[in-house]
């Protein structure tokens, strides 16, 4: 198995009486709750829990890409990754993802990845999203063209990544006379392409097919919703024709280790409580605007629409999976219960969440590079070695 | 009540309800659709020919490839009214289908004796905010276009059936289709407004909580021939809020004799 160490750099020091008056920290926070002192130290602290987690021998650090939120203050994960491209030596960088849908021109995106890429030597991974709900509100992007434009937006960067420029594109949201990006991309034919979702059956599909087989991570979901959708990725794979290895799958989960679980609970609780009442939360219409999913979809999930804006406690997020937390010894059972049981390659710890201080996420971070990693590591590839013979 | 019937123009395949004899009067509906024959039609059918289609991506119509625009809807509706042969109409719009109403008038007003217009999108002032009704629970939605809240209350209590309620979410995935970006307006709009050279009335709910009634004048600068009326104790929907005095208004409107 191999580990990434996921950050979504939160303003962690919001004013959580912000709740009294607003609803969600997404596109409708005033951003006077941002302060510029403290938003200095916060990149500058999450800059340095990356690069520690370069140090801790963590295969790959991972950024993402969100809008106008105090949720995570990369709206630019070119950014970030551009800051950590020349501090760090050994780990992958993973971009989880950029949202090329909301790109107006993602031939920029091609050129910014291929600059990352070549910069590193080929440590890039590249993760392509369409950016959620709140994003087309953020943005003013018509949801409804948001498959669309992903999959055309995809198209053209594989094409500028892979065949010979100048050469024209026309699709339907996007033209261009000349596509020729300088520079090409370091890996050949291009880097990675990792998909993270929260889950979706058309995702899945086209994520698959033969033709990509882009890996997919299922991100901050139960563990039951992990499972399930990582088996329709393999069992789609089998209807295509071709078995799906575990490196085609990931899972990204809050994690939280330290000396036994009465400790790593108390420690984590308020800071992971808050990730998920405080900073995560949204109202129905702001995470899923007409059109980002199918009318089916938005139907079903309509349905089960009492759970979204439920608050929830240590223990269910526990109890569900979608919380990792407790001892070494008990965060190494679940993880390894949960790999045997689902399959994955690729574990994507978030282990700086909500308000949890730098202190802890250093402990957090170290305990879980020592104490967790090695142990896990030979799970998976053992299976795949035993493929290969 | 009106039977639907299922139409094609120019390949696409919408609904239509028509009834009543006279000048005819085409009624573009706004942003809910046009299920059911309301008592607002009703009216309007004493008097005319009333032609109520059902936009294409609404309701029980199709959504081309082509529907990208509210300027697309304006072109179809320009073939709907060739294929009918219709001369001398009354052009009557609600909200979108005001939007809608405007769109084709740049475009055309050949068949177009009259137009009429009740809180129209379309046009953007930067000082008068519009209500962002993608943000707006279903709830919101009813109560802010309302102004009397005892009706919203009673149009709330009532809850829409499986196929109603599949019929809300096409019409609002078609509404995000027309209007999402730019948000509720066309920027050339504007640019062309002063080509309308029909006898044209703005009319507005005082008490619009979508579209401020401040916007009835705006629209009125940028149209040479252009009259203003504004309903007292009416949100955005004159024509369900007060059917009574909107029907008379319009019809007034049509009838008038000019020179």
């Amino acid at each position: 198995m191999k580990f990434y160490f996921f950050h979504l750099m939160p303003y962690a020091d919001l004013d959580l009486s912000f709740t009294e008056k607003y609803e969600t920290t997404w596109v409708k926070l005033p951003n006077s709750y941002y302060d510029r002192e403290k938003g200095h130290a916060l990149y500058n602290r999450f800059l340095d829990e990356l690069e520690y987690a370069d140090t801790l021998g963590f295969d790959g650090i991972g950024v993402n890409e969100h809008h106008q939120t105090a949720y995570g203050m990369m709206p630019s994960p070119i950014v970030i990754a551009s800051a950590l491209s020349r501090r760090t030596k050994n780990a992958k960088l993973l971009i989880l993802g950029s949202a090329i849908p909301l790109r107006a021109n993602p031939l920029w995106l091609a050129e910014e990845h291929a600059m990352i890429d070549t910069i590193t030597g080929g440590r890039l991974i590249s993760g392509f999203v369409r950016g959620i709900g709140a994003e087309y509100h953020a943005t003013g992007v018509n949801p409804i063209h948001s498959h669309d434009r992903f999959h055309e937006a995809h198209d053209l960067i594989i094409r500028a990544w892979t065949e010979p420029g100048p050469f024209r594109f026309a699709g339907k949201h996007y033209h261009f006379d000349y596509v020729n990006v300088w520079p090409r991309p370091y890996q050949q034919p291009h880097p990675p392409i990792w998909i993270p979702s929260q889950g979706s059956q058309e995702t899945i599909e086209w994520a698959s097919h033969p033709s990509r087989k882009y890996t997919y991570l299922q991100t901050f979901s139960p563990q039951a919703a992990v499972a399930r959708f990582l088996k329709m990725y393999r069992d789609q794979a089998e209807k295509y024709g071709y078995e799906a290895s575990g490196d085609q799958l990931g899972w990204a989960v809050p994690v939280y280790v330290a000396e036994t679980d009465e400790i790593a609970k108390r420690e984590a609780r308020v800071h992971i409580e808050r990730f998920r009442n405080k900073f995560s939360k949204m109202p129905f219409e702001m995470l899923l605007p007409p059109g980002y999913l199918t009318m089916g979809s938005m139907k079903r999930v309509a349905a089960a629409k009492a759970n979204l804006s439920m608050d929830m406690t240590l223990e269910m997020v526990d109890e569900q999976g979608m919380f990792i937390c407790g001892s070494p010894a008990t965060v190494r059972e679940r993880l390894a219960a949960a790999q045997k049981e689902i399959g994955f390659n690729h574990l994507l710890p978030l282990l700086q969440f909500g308000t949890l201080p730098h202190e802890l996420t250093l402990k957090n971070t170290k305990m879980f590079a020592e104490q967790v990693m090695p142990h896990l590591r030979p799970l998976g590839e053992t299976k795949a070695k035993a493929a290969a013979e | 009540m009106t039977a639907k019937q299922t139409i094609t123009v120019g390949g696409c395949k919408i609904g239509l309800m028509r009834a009543g004899a006279g000048e005819p009067m085409l009624y573009l509906h706004g942003a809910a659709g046009a299920p059911l024959w309301t008592p607002f039609m009703a009216k309007m059918a004493e008097r005319f020919d009333l032609l109520v289609p059902e936009h294409p991506g609404f309701g029980g119509s199709d959504t081309p490839d082509w529907l990208d625009s509210v300027g697309d809807l304006a072109y179809f509706y320009l073939d709907f009214i060739k294929d009918f042969g219709l001369e001398k109409l009354h052009l009557v719009g609600t909200s979108l289908g005001g939007w809608t109403a405007l769109e084709l008038a740049i475009r055309s007003t050949h068949a177009v004796k009259t137009l009429t217009v009740s809180c129209p999108v379309g046009l953007r002032v930067p000082d008068l905010s519009v209500g962002d009704i993608f943000m707006w629970t279903p709830e919101q939605r009813v109560r802010n276009l309302v102004h009397d809240q005892r009706l919203a209350d009673q149009m709330l209590a009532v809850q829409p059936t499986e196929a109603q309620a599949d019929v809300l979410l096409k019409n609002h995935y078609a509404l995000a289709r027309l209007a999402w970006q730019p948000r509720f307006f066309n920027p050339d709009l504007e640019k062309w407004l002063h080509r309308i050279d029909v006898p044209t009335h703005i009319t507005w709910g005082r008490d619009d909580k979508l579209v401020p009634v401040a916007y009835a004048q705006a629209f009125a600068k940028l149209i040479p021939s252009a009259r203003v009326t504004i309903i007292p104790d009416c949100g955005h929907l004159p024509h369900m809020e007060k059917t009574d005095a909107f029907a008379r208004i319009v019809t007034a409107f049509c009838q008038e004799r000019r020179p």
